[in-house]
């Protein structure tokens, strides 16, 4: 039994990395084809995507539209967490519906009704349009994670702030964000690794400017090739550091 | 600060978000409700309530199939992931000593974070016809001829499987570890084997957590264009790939549309089927 558990979990490891593995080993390979046998290892791949600047300025929209969008969810979602946590206001339940109601949506469908209503209205696609889409998919994560650290211990601060004579202003900005930051800042991370790393959003809603994984779809297209895997561990690296910063700063200070 | 002063600073802070969702969410979601009853005479297009398109989507061959393949995947990957994820979010709640715990379960969904195109991709690099396994086996001489595993159903059923395994092990091993040692060994006390405990005391208290997360991987699998363009081939088309090749070469926003709408109906189903089951808010 427990030698059969053991088993198990080695089998589920081989599994799970089998893909990301051979991602990462044949983009070292010495060659055209990233398929065995593995020669190498060799960094004309890495050398040759780096210097590819469709793949360097995808890069950098990628950044940007996560970056912005992620900023603008996450003010938004902090605004609306704030105003439902601490103001009674009628409607509260089916607000909270409301901004939820995209997560339940799959993201074709976001990216489907954008694209009508900027066909119908006439608005042309950019990075612009692909950042609105990303911040309506990423606002109600944004709210949920906010909303859900608004215990009501800071309550107390916020009333003191208020009754020493701060303006609703300042216990905003100097009392309730600096308390909450561990869950903004989680949001905040959480939206960049979803945003920057969304496809098909950004290949309905863009145009001539792509975001990265648009840029690797259209390579796709020719095949097996080691300049994919080394764009492919490139990006593996980028996220599981983000990951991993993530998992060790902010997680662990919440623990402890 | 009088009430009506309060609730209207609320209203403030409310506003923004909720008007960005209104406008880029509930808005576009509406007109692509109105989009599926309108026509396309020609190229041009005319609103209206015309039943035409759902009509199509019964009636014309590859758009029901369409939904019946994407029906077979999801509940396919559905339920290979659930019996593929249990054993293994088990393994880590119960065997894995509990210091390592933390770092196994990290270990075990670190690959999630591969980029979502370029994980399809690699798997094409494992089931291609040159590919990792193919070659492995020619070279032991366990095969002479290379057998065909990509572009098939069983490579985007494979694709699927390998992502939401890792989603799933972690959605169970939560609601593993919440799980009071006190239940097991209450079990064991009265005499239950291992399997009758795990039948009888774990499996149903566990039940909430699956259903949430089974139900999860059916929305994330059924809206899903990229791993069935990149593993399946074009042999069975899948209902998001319908879509795209509505959008693309056809420009036919109304059939896209109302394709759309029979996905998020039968996502609504999904939901119906398993709500008493399913608890949301805990995820």
């Amino acid at each position: 039994m427990r030698m059969a558990a053991w088993f198990y979990l080695v089998l589920a490891f081989g599994f799970i990395y089998l893909p990301v593995g051979t991602l990462v080993l044949y983009s070292f390979q010495d060659g055209t084809l990233p398929v065995p046998p593995f020669n190498g290892p060799s960094l004309q791949w890495y050398t040759e995507v780096l210097a590819d600047d469709d793949v360097t300025d995808a890069l950098f929209n990628s950044l940007i539209v996560a970056i912005g969008s992620s900023a603008v969810a996450v003010l938004l979602g902090f605004l609306a967490a704030y105003g439902l946590a601490r103001h009674v206001l009628p409607g509260s339940a089916f607000m909270r519906g409301l901004l939820i109601a995209p997560l339940t949506v799959s993201y074709l469908i976001v990216g489907l009704g954008l694209l009508i209503v900027l066909n119908r209205t006439g608005v042309g696609l950019s990075l612009v349009t692909a950042g609105i889409g990303h911040v309506v998919i990423n606002l109600p994560l944004a709210f949920a994670i906010i909303y859900a650290s608004m215990g009501a211990q800071h309550e107390n601060a916020e009333r003191a702030a208020r009754d020493l004579g701060a303006s609703e202003t300042k216990v905003v900005l100097l009392v309730t964000a600096p308390m909450l930051a561990p869950a903004i800042a989680a949001a905040f991370f959480l939206s960049v690794t979803l945003s920057w790393d969304e496809f098909i959003i950004a290949f309905l809603l863009t145009r001539f400017d792509i975001t990265l994984p648009v840029e690797i779809w259209s390579m796709l297209r020719s095949g097996l090739s080691p300049r994919l895997n080394a764009i492919g561990s490139v990006v593996f690296l980028i996220s599981v550091t983000a990951v991993l910063v993530l998992e060790f700063t902010m997680l662990r200070r919440r623990q402890s | 600060m009088s009430a009506g002063t309060g609730t209207k600073l609320g209203w403030g802070f409310v506003a923004p978000a909720l008007l960005w969702t209104l406008a880029f969410f509930i808005v576009p979601f509406l007109v692509m409700g109105a989009m599926s009853f309108a026509t396309l005479e020609g190229r041009s297009l005319v609103w209206g309530f015309y039943l035409d398109n759902y009509i199509e989507l019964a009636t014309r061959a590859y758009l029901w199939r369409a939904i019946l393949v994407s029906l077979e995947i999801t509940l396919t990957v559905t339920v290979v992931s659930v019996v593929l994820a249990y054993p293994l979010a088990a393994i880590i709640a119960f065997r894995v000593p509990p210091q390592w715990q933390r770092l196994a379960l990290l270990l075990a969904i670190l690959p999630f974070w591969t980029s979502y195109v370029v994980r399809s991709y690699a798997w094409l690099l494992v089931l291609a016809r040159e590919g990792l396994i193919n070659q492995t086996l020619i070279n032991i001489g366990l095969i002479a001829e290379p057998i065909t595993l990509a572009n098939t159903r069983f490579a985007t059923v494979t694709g699927f499987v390998h992502f939401f395994v890792m989603l799933l092990t972690l959605t169970i091993y939560a609601n593993l570890v919440q799980l009071s040692p006190n239940y097991r060994r209450a079990a064991t006390d009265l005499g239950a084997n291992a399997f009758q405990t795990f039948r009888h005391v774990i499996l149903p208290l566990t039940l909430p957590g699956i259903a949430t997360g089974a139900f999860l991987t059916f929305v994330l699998c059924i809206g899903d264009y990229v791993t069935p363009q990149v593993l399946g081939g074009n042999n069975e088309l899948t209902m998001p790939q319908v879509i795209m090749v509505q959008l693309g070469r056809r420009a036919d926003f109304p059939l896209a549309s109302a394709l759309a709408i029979v996905m998020m109906a039968i996502v609504m189903l999904a939901y119906l089927a398993s709500a008493r089951w399913l608890r949301l808010d805990r995820v």
